[in-house]
């Protein structure tokens, strides 16, 4: 199993979370201070860099109005990483292409990034979560149909080297579609793509693209990689785990108790997100069904305040000492069906940042070799 | 009264239900945002002055909606090939709030099957700067605070909480189709005051006085940019009159009919 770091890159000094009804979308950026900001930007990247030193991938993402990440411009972030780096692939999971308006942009973006890093970038698309599309100003309705458009026309855009091709869709018009540079790997950066049902996998899978789910737990992480499995035996393709990610809050310490306190940490990416109901529930995003829980006030993974001791339960976090979350992963990893890439958020919240270089070196030296073999055929381990 | 009887039928290659009830000059109903209230005393209250077909917008309800439609444009032009489908003349055309900017986009095309016209709080044009927002951003705003900004009379709106299942479905469809339709331009076609002028029927603007999502005073603005247009308020409601004060709402709109 490869492990990619992870982290959102929070801006977490806020004030009393009872005098605002929101942090995503409508927080004032008047809280926002420009001195601590510049350097958490910087010790974020520092972050990035003891993980690629302890061997590990990179990941990072994007998200728009928000004190949770202060990332809107991960193409800007994925420039410095391919940059300062030299060996790690570089994730980006991702670009959420069905709230941007211009996706030959975002071809062109990547396939710069992944000449700066002559080949490390790993490119994913997201629908992205439902706070979003204020900030984008894009209708919630038909969001996957606009994001599979974009897909097929940044796809042509990275391998169509003969000059200008025409795109007129449904919702993407360009009549002169010629992008310099093309991308460093060929034919193009292998692509992501995010899900969180089992519905939204299929289409992932006839494309034969890594599926990632985030936060997804024991039983509807099987749901979605059973699907992804069972779509590609239908369309007769070969299966590899390599195709499948699974996304949480990793901590792991030398004792459990050190583990559990990182994690607890680690949780405040959880129980920071409050969110207003206007903007969890954009009519048109999520299946009707799903819809009518929201209206009814149904609690989503954030709203649940559940202990680190539930979490671990519910498999959105893995933490303790090394053998502790070894057996976690691997308990994780039998139940599901097996996955080829685990995403490891390390970084959130107060989580200091000898706390988490602490982190990404007990994980990287006292589990990640274990989990190395994981889903190796027996003689090869 | 009957709630009326629904029916269906395929017009401009697009499969539409409507209730029909009543006989007489033909009303066409036009709702808005929060659907087509089956049941609700104003559309019995119309039909003692003529024939109403009240259709379910696509996407509203168990509406079907095709996936090319995706604005008010293409509604308008399936509600002109309702009309012929129908072969109805002389009609009353109610439209109130995303209805109300429906019923501008059809008169704007054609009112060669149209006598009258009545906007009711209706959205669809944008007249302050690009800094003011017209119309509240209902997909911004608190659930609770919408509807005390909706309803004068809190106690007359709906409480989603304890909706059944098959009721509870249908709103989720109707917010769904609203942000279709709504999302941006926000709830207006830029161009629509360019085109108002066209109208040649008798227009009445009727406004909750109350309104906290479009105020009566984008109501005026939208009755001036009409030729000949007539402005009253109801008193007593705030967005959805017909809902709040349906006696009044009917009672200007049958005035209305027997006058012009």
């Amino acid at each position: 199993m490869r492990t990619w770091y992870f982290s959102e890159n929070a801006y977490p000094y806020l004030p009393d979370p009872a005098t605002f009804p929101s942090i995503r979308v409508s927080l004032p950026n008047g809280v926002y201070d420009p001195k601590i900001g510049a350097e958490l930007y910087h010790r974020y990247l520092d972050e990035w860099q003891t993980a690629e030193d302890e061997g590990l991938d990179l990941m990072l993402n994007e998200h728009h109005q928000t004190a949770t990440n202060l990332n809107p411009s991960a193409a800007v972030v994925l420039g410095a990483l391919a940059r300062m780096t030299k060996k790690s692939r570089i994730l980006v999971l991702g670009n959420p292409i069905g709230n941007r308006r211009d996706p030959v942009r975002v071809a062109e973006e990547m396939a710069m990034v992944d000449n700066y890093s002559r080949g490390r970038l790993e490119v994913g698309f997201v629908r992205g979560v439902p706070y979003e599309l204020s900030p984008a100003n894009s209708n919630p309705v038909r969001t996957a149909d606009r994001l599979w458009e974009a897909h097929d026309l940044i796809l042509k855009a990275w391998t169509t080297h003969d000059g200008p091709f025409n795109f007129e869709g449904r919702y993407f018009h360009y009549r002169q579609v010629n992008i310099w540079p093309r991308p460093y790997q060929q034919p193009r950066p292998p692509v992501w793509v995010t899900a969180s049902t089992p519905a939204q996998v299929s289409k992932i899978a006839e494309h034969g693209h890594v599926a990632a789910t985030f936060l997804t737990g024991y039983e509807a992480s099987k749901a979605i990689f059973e699907t992804y499995r069972k779509q590609r035996a239908a369309d007769g393709a070969p299966m590899h785990e390599d195709r499948l990610a699974y996304a949480c809050l990793v901590y792991v310490g030398d004792t459990d108790e050190e583990g559990f306190e990182g994690a607890r940490k680690l949780m405040w990416y959880l129980s920071a997100n409050k969110v207003a109901p206007q903007f969890k529930n954009p009519p048109g995003y999520a299946s009707i069904k799903s819809a009518m829980a929201l209206l009814r006030g149904a609690p989503t993974a954030f709203d649940r305040k559940s202990s680190l001791e539930q979490c671990i339960e519910m498999g959105i976090v893995f933490a303790g000492n090394p053998d502790t979350v070894y057996r976690q992963i691997a308990r994780h990893y039998e139940h599901v069906g097996g996955y080829g890439h685990l995403l490891m958020m390390g970084q959130a919240g107060f989580l200091e940042h000898d706390e988490t270089v602490r982190g990404i070196h007990n994980f990287a030296r006292e589990v990640y070799p274990r989990l190395k073999e994981l889903g190796l055929p027996a003689a090869a381990r | 009264m009957s709630v009326g009887t629904a029916k269906e039928i395929t017009a401009g290659g697009v499969p539409l239900t409507y209730l029909d009830i009543g006989a007489g000059p033909a009303i066409l109903m036009l709702h808005g945002a929060g659907g087509l209230p089956v049941g609700a005393p104003f559309l019995s209250g119309l039909a003692a002055h003529g024939r109403v077909i009240a259709p379910t917008h696509p996407g509203f309800g168990h509406a079907v909606l095709p996936d090319w439609i995706d604005s008010v444009d293409d509604l308008a032009y399936i509600y002109l090939d309702l009309l012929d489908a129908l072969d109805l003349r002389d009609v009353t055309v109610i439209g109130t709030s995303l209805g109300g900017w429906l019923a501008a986009e059809i008169a704007v095309k054609s009112t060669a099957r149209i006598a009258r016209i009545v906007l009711g709080d209706a959205v669809g044009i944008k007249v302050s700067d690009r800094y003011t927002r017209d119309i509240v951003d209902i997909f911004a705003t608190d659930p609770d605070e919408l509807l005390a900004l909706t309803f004068h009379d809190r106690s007359k709106a709906p409480n989603v909480m304890t909706l059944p299942d098959e009721a509870l479905e249908i709103v989720a469809h109707n917010r769904e189709a609203s942000a279709l339709y709504l999302w941006e331009p926000y709830a207006h076609n830029p161009k629509l005051p360019r085109r108002l002028h066209r109208i040649d029927v008798p227009v009445l603007v009727l406004w909750g006085e109350h309104d906290g999502l479009v105020t009566p005073a984008y109501g005026k603005a939208y009755a001036d940019l009409i030729p000949g247009a007539r402005f009253e308020l109801i008193a007593g409601a705030a967005h959805v009159p017909q809902i709040e004060q349906p006696e009044a709402f009917v009672a200007s709109v049958a005035r209305f009919m027997a006058e012009s």
